[in-house]
């Protein structure tokens, strides 16, 4: 099983709730927005802490209430896509992309700086602050800085919400890439039936609960 | 121009300041960061207590310094003994009243543009390998540094300005506690002295107003200035 969760957490008069298996490819939590699929991307991540359950990726236990184990995000060896691309505003495109490259251990690096460039076709972009990017070259380069991390598994947040339709589908060719050549299990956030319709492997179905 | 006494006390009142937001620096970036992240008990309290001598009457806060760190105060014994440093009628004794003085100011600019720097910007570093202590220093602590100069700044051009609650504590001695603003309240007291008065004056005002604008400049360019380095 690439993903094997099952979370629990109270989110103010909220109750997130979400249990899953899935085998490779790409699978994506689909539902309406509110049905809180992000907490469980941070939950994953490790940046939130479910109340109870347990979580495991490709073998690797991340989380287990029962047990108290809580692997933090920096062992988690997790790649973040987050729906805003998020880079860091006082580093240039190349320092964002090495921020992560620099601190894992060579053995878990899978790609190089010069990989990386030629995948995304971001080359003409390192030298750019990301504050003067378009929605879908910040995209490109945050998934460039996720993959260079050497990650062992990918979290994507609607990584396409923010682009226009000509942007959707460069991105999209590039998460399909992901999927099918570079086989990296993805667990991938989405509202948009189209979307999951052509890049989901499985589809897990969320509903928001009262 | 100025004469040598002038110079030293220029130098003098420049050497306090200095060791004064220098030596606050450490401690008023952390309690900004308290305030500004931290979720505990007091915290209203504790953002008073920072305050406290932006408000209180200046002689209060040197007697109240005085009853701490005078020679037979608890922080002023301790001080004596693990460092060393003593600070009744001693330049360091001012550049202690000028640093407390200066505190609020620095830790008001300092947890403004912690307040800014946005923490999911820390969770992105976290899934990226960073250690939480990491993810502060390559993250949080250049993204509020236009704040943390800021800060600097600011409080420099109050240590420069500092008056009650240093007389009040070390007194006014040539060379060690007598610096600008003291040094023209020494000289209003002398009749035939107004040059004097007018050429410190005319410091004080240079320093202090180069100090605002360096600091307003720094303001500004947390603000969004940043945009201004590519294009």
């Amino acid at each position: 099983m690439a993903f094997d969760v099952d979370v629990r957490r109270r989110m103010g008069d909220r109750q997130i709730e979400a249990r899953f298996r899935a085998g490779p490819g790409l699978t994506a939590l689909f539902g309406p927005s509110g049905a809180g699929k992000t907490s469980i991307l941070a939950m994953v991540a490790g940046l939130l802490r479910p109340d109870a359950g347990r979580i495991c990726v490709d073998g690797d236990l991340l989380f287990d209430g029962a047990v108290g184990i809580d692997l933090p995000p920096e062992r988690r060896k997790l790649g973040y896509v987050f729906q805003d691309a998020r880079l860091f505003p006082h580093r240039r495109v190349r320092a964002n992309l090495l921020y992560g490259h620099r601190l894992v251990d060579s053995a878990d690096r899978w790609m190089t700086l010069e990989d990386a460039i030629a995948f995304l076709g971001i080359g003409h972009l390192l030298d750019r602050w990301p504050r003067t990017l378009s929605g879908g070259e910040a995209q490109r380069v945050a998934i460039g800085r996720a993959l260079l991390r050497g990650p062992r598994f990918l979290l994507m947040d609607e990584p396409l919400s923010s682009l226009d339709t000509a942007r959707r589908e460069e991105v999209m060719t590039v998460i399909e890439r992901i999927r099918d050549e570079l086989r990296l299990p993805i667990l991938y956030v989405s509202h948009d039936r189209t979307e999951v319709d052509r890049l989901a492997t499985t589809v897990i179905p969320l509903g928001s609960k009262p | 121009m100025l004469s040598a006494d002038e110079w030293d006390i220029l130098l003098l009142s420049l050497k306090v300041s200095a060791a004064a937001v220098l030596g606050a620096l450490p401690l008023a970036f952390g309690l900004a960061w308290l305030l500004a992240r931290g979720r505990f008990p007091g915290k209203i309290l504790l953002d008073g207590l920072v305050h406290l001598p932006l408000v209180l009457p200046p002689v209060v806060t040197g007697w109240l310094l005085l009853l701490a760190f005078g020679n037979n105060g608890p922080a002023g014994r301790w001080f004596a003994e693990w460092l060393g440093i003593s600070f009744m009628f001693r330049w360091t004794g001012a550049a202690l009243a000028a640093a407390v003085m200066a505190l609020p100011l620095m830790v008001r600019a300092m947890r403004l543009s912690i307040e800014a720097v946005d923490r999911r910007l820390e969770g992105a570093a976290r899934t990226l390998g960073a250690s939480a202590w990491r993810a502060f220093l390559t993250i949080t602590v250049p993204l509020s540094l236009p704040g943390i100069l800021a800060g600097l700044v600011l409080g420099f051009a109050r240590s420069i300005g500092e008056f009650g609650a240093t007389i009040t504590f070390v007194s006014n001695i040539p060379g060690e506690t007598r610096t600008l603003p003291i040094a023209i309240y020494s000289a209003l007291q002398v009749p035939g002295s107004e040059a004097v008065v007018q050429r410190l004056a005319l410091i004080s005002v240079l320093l202090s107003l180069g100090a605002l604008l360096a600091s307003e400049m720094l303001a500004r360019r947390s603000s969004g200035g940043r945009a201004n380095h590519g294009f």
